[in-house]
């Protein structure tokens, strides 16, 4: 317990309250929340000091989200009480949390793209301030933690960092004494995520107690002073992650280490995919606009994109995949064939299978059953005048299942029933069963719990040994270096030059991140 | 207190126990109507639910009314599946009646008995050309279907009161807007004798078989509907969203042109302006009730043609007005709308939270 370092500290508009230094800021006490399908948490327990960093670690599914948001009073707990500086608070919603001083900032911002940065900090204020206080509020505050932000800008002007930091400053402005940060990380580049743990470092001294949720272990044990984790809604340890090790922090979190992934050498065959100086507008206002992106896969080997999602990353994977066929022709070959031009099924019939990140709603038809999905991107069970074999069909799906290991209620159960981790398995099962020559994922384990991830990235490297092309786009880069042969990084819509993955660090990504490669770019080639 | 919960699945029971429920309230909802009223509840009742299937010629007028909505719901019902809102489908089945019309006229006294055949098809080439208008408009300007639809009714309608006040006016009708009457030779067949139930229903029936495999055998009747369960999902398979508003209206203009085409070579044998009375917007509220599945929509056809046979009786029984149909028609909507919340939701008893710190 960390209870004696800051709890003494004067902080301005509180300090009347002299607080002894052993009573929590904040205090849950077997919290329970249960939701139609699942208990989100039980009797779930945990005591926040004045001035601690306290990490709640788990995986998705665990319950963390379901738990800050009962905090916040965004979702109201079924069992179990609350204090706040001792006493008891049934916290009906974020206007009360946020007048007890405790401030959110979720995952997913909330912010509108065609308002300034002021604008929309202003909206979201209880208090009645004109727009030009509201302007000069943020100048202070940024000034005082170094956040660089300029409060005219409009939102859709901002890259994805700059954008958390309008949600960091909104938060700020409330002079929370508890802030609670749910995944800030997952859309920062290494270098910005230093930046914002300097600014959360800040905070604490000044006696500001912050709930940081994560899964990512390193982060936890370079920033937090205590940590509580939680698994299947249940708490299932605490302790000081400064003197855990990732293995033992993982033990908690996921019960077991999965196996290692092996991944050997291997040449690389013919080229499948050349994409060579594809340019393309995007259609949406707010989109990225793909400048001569080249990019090439070759049989048997697996590419990555690294980058910040939001930087084309979309926008090229429409153009691959065939959704978006507004691209010269001849800007992407396929096995020598300009296809630039055709739609996702003359490009399936030349081999080209893809895996979108959403799955429910794009990869997959939410109220269908899994094995009349199957029937979007194959066509084994149809005979050739388009009459559907159901069982045919139904047979074709269960080996997928089996296969896959997929936990469902069998062929015939809807795509919604099964959990994120099932139906990217299913997903992923139905486009590697497939035999393609190239197989476009992105995002391959976005939400998913450890052992899934473990069992697709499995898949993937299986795949590229039988031969096939693989181009992976994803966010996570612990994962591209696991699995990439080569690695690019996207930024502002441009492709960077291509990097063995012997000779790739996290710092070199992370810099090429910020679209910073033209002056490496000479070292490098 | 009572609370709705979120399922994590649609209610397969409550799919099916919806309309039902939804039909009671309306029962319960007319009952009150009829008491305010101030008519005995138990008459009102029997004539909308029990005078329709009395007797064999009852039954002969309950199926004569069905036949149409039915044909024109199959249609709709492929179109709302595709995620296309053709809410015209009247004025399709107004122009379906007047290229039928178009084309009986043309018979004489020599025809042989098989003249009805071209009459039936040129309604379906009139349907079709009507909805064609609504999917050219969506396909090249990305206009609204939804109101272009709509608005072609009222064009359709004014196109037929042309036509029957003007060119094809019976010259011997006493001034009359009407067509002269129909040679017998286009005269759709009669199943039985003493009743005026056609070959249509057959027609419609077959539409149901054939709608049926189609959606759940096909594939591309199952692409089809992936346009209108998840867009996106559409566009990552490769499926067509402009052959999907192609087909869907086409297919829906071809059913309702069918129904109009039999409705004036059937029971009207003219053209006159009554040949609208709203068949296909009731249509509508048959595809929902049925749950936009061809079996279901037989039940719901026949159901939403009670209504009419009621609303008809009701205004000769009970000096009630004919609108007495349009209300239970709005009153079963409304009610299968709200039930259907029942589909995604349940109702459970919230555990009163004592107040902490109380």
């Amino acid at each position: 317990m960390n209870q004696n370092s800051y709890s003494g500290l004067p902080s301005d508009e509180f300090s009347s309250s002299a607080r002894p230094s052993n009573t929590a800021l904040l205090e849950l006490r077997n919290i329970s929340k249960r939701y139609p399908a699942v208990l989100a948490n039980d009797r779930v327990s945990l005591q926040v000091m004045p001035g601690q960093i306290h990490a709640i670690l788990g995986e998705n599914g665990a319950g963390k989200s379901t738990l800050m948001k009962i905090i916040y009073g965004a979702v109201q707990l079924d069992q179990g009480d609350i204090r706040f500086d001792g006493k008891p608070v049934h916290i009906r919603n974020p206007q009360q949390a946020r007048a007890l001083g405790i401030s959110m900032v979720f995952q997913h911002f909330s912010l509108f793209d065609t308002l300034s940065v002021a604008q929309n900090v202003w909206l979201g204020l209880d208090k009645s301030l004109s727009l030009a206080e509201v302007s000069r509020h943020i100048r202070d505050k940024a000034a005082a933690y170094g956040l660089d932000l300029e409060p005219d800008r409009p939102v859709h002007t901002l890259s994805v960092g700059e954008m958390q930091r309008v949600e960091i400053i909104r938060a700020l402005l409330c002079e929370p004494r508890l802030l609670i940060l749910d995944e800030p990380t997952s859309v920062l580049t290494p270098q910005a995520v230093d930046k914002l743990f300097a600014v959360l470092r800040q905070l604490v001294a000044e006696g500001c107690s912050i709930l940081y949720i994560s899964h990512k272990l390193h982060e936890i044990r370079a920033l937090c002073t205590h940590c509580t984790v939680l698994r299947g809604g249940k708490v299932t340890g605490e302790c000081d992650p400064r003197e855990q090790s990732n293995a033992s922090l993982s033990q908690m979190m996921i019960g077991s280490e999965p196996a290692a992934l092996v991944h050997s050498e291997r040449t690389p065959g013919q080229l499948v995919l050349d994409v060579s100086q594809l340019s393309l507008t995007s259609p949406d206002p707010f989109g990225t606009r793909l400048s001569a992106v080249d990019v090439q896969v070759h049989a048997g080997e697996i590419v990555g994109i690294a980058g910040v999602s939001g930087n084309g990353q979309r926008e090229l994977l429409y153009a691959l995949s065939g959704e978006d066929t507004r691209a010269a022709s001849d800007s992407i070959r396929l096995g020598g064939l300009a296809v630039g031009k055709q739609g996702p099924l003359q490009r399936r019939a030349l081999g080209l299978h893809f895996v979108p990140d959403e799955r429910l709603g794009r990869g997959a038809v939410p109220s269908l059953s899994l094995a009349h999905n199957l029937l979007l991107t194959r066509s084994e069970a149809v005979s050739g005048s388009g009459w559907i074999n159901m069982s045919a069909l139904s047979v074709q799906a269960q080996a997928i299942i089996a296969k896959y290991q997929v936990k469902a209620g069998g062929p015939q159960a809807p795509a919604q029933s099964l959990s994120g981790g099932n139906l990217q398995k299913f997903i992923v099962g139905r486009e590697v069963d497939a035999k393609p020559k190239l197989l476009i994922v992105s995002q391959p384990t976005w939400g998913l719990d450890v052992g899934a991830a473990a069992q697709i990235r499995a898949a993937l490297v299986a795949l590229r040994d039988a031969g096939c092309a693989v181009l992976v786009v994803s966010e996570e880069l612990d994962e591209l270096f696991e699995l990439c042969d080569r690695m690019h990084v996207m930024a502002q819509g441009c492709l960077s030059p291509s990097l063995a993955r012997s000779q790739a660090t996290v710092e070199k990504i992370g810099s090429w991140m910020s679209g910073l490669w033209s002056d490496t770019e000479t070292r490098v080639s | 207190m009572w609370k709705l919960e979120a399922r994590p699945e649609p209610s397969a029971f409550w799919r099916i126990a919806s309309p039902l429920l939804a039909l009671v309230l309306t029962v319960i909802l007319g009952v009150l109507l009829f008491l305010a009223l101030g008519k005995d509840p138990v008459k009102g009742l029997q004539v909308f639910f029990w005078e329709p299937i009395r007797s064999a010629y009852a039954l002969g007028e309950l199926v004569v009314k069905a036949t149409p909505l039915l044909l024109i719901a199959l249609g709709l019902a492929l179109c709302f599946r595709s995620n296309v809102w053709n809410i015209g489908a009247e004025g399709q089945y107004v122009m379906g009646a007047v290229f039928a019309a178009g084309v009986a006229l043309l018979a004489d006294k020599t025809s042989g008995a098989w003249f009805f055949i071209p009459v039936l098809l040129a309604g379906v080439v009139g349907g079709m050309c009507w909805a064609a208008i609504t999917a050219w408009l969506r396909d090249r300007f990305h206009a609204n279907e939804i109101l272009v639809s709509l608005m072609l009714v009222y064009v359709a309608i004014m196109v037929l009161g042309f036509l029957v006040y003007g060119p094809w006016k019976d010259p011997l009708g006493y001034n009359f807007p009407q067509s002269k009457t129909f040679e017998a030779a286009t005269q759709v067949p009669r199943l039985f004798k003493g009743s005026r139930v056609n070959i249509g229903v057959l027609l419609a029936l077959a539409g149901v078989a054939a709608m049926w495999v189609f959606l759940f055998r096909t594939r591309t009747g199952w692409a089809q509907q992936i346009s209108g369960l998840a867009p996106a999902a559409a566009r990552y398979a490769g499926f067509s969203s402009r052959r999907a508003i192609w087909l869907a209206l086409l297919v829906s203009g071809a059913c309702a042109g069918l129904a109009g085409a039999l409705e004036v070579a059937g029971p009207i044998g003219q053209l006159t302006p009554y040949v609208p009375v709203g068949y296909g917007f009731a249509a509508i509220i048959v595809a929902f009730v049925g749950r936009l599945h061809p079996v279901g929509m037989v039940f719901s056809a026949i159901l939403m043609s009670m209504f009419y046979i009621g609303g008809e009786l009701a205004q000769s029984r009970l000096g009630l007005p004919k609108s007495l149909t349009g209300v239970f028609q709005g009153l079963l909507l409304f009610c299968l709308l709200a039930c259907d919340v029942l589909m995604n939701y349940r109702l459970r008893l919230a555990p009163v939270r004592a107040k902490a710190g109380a």
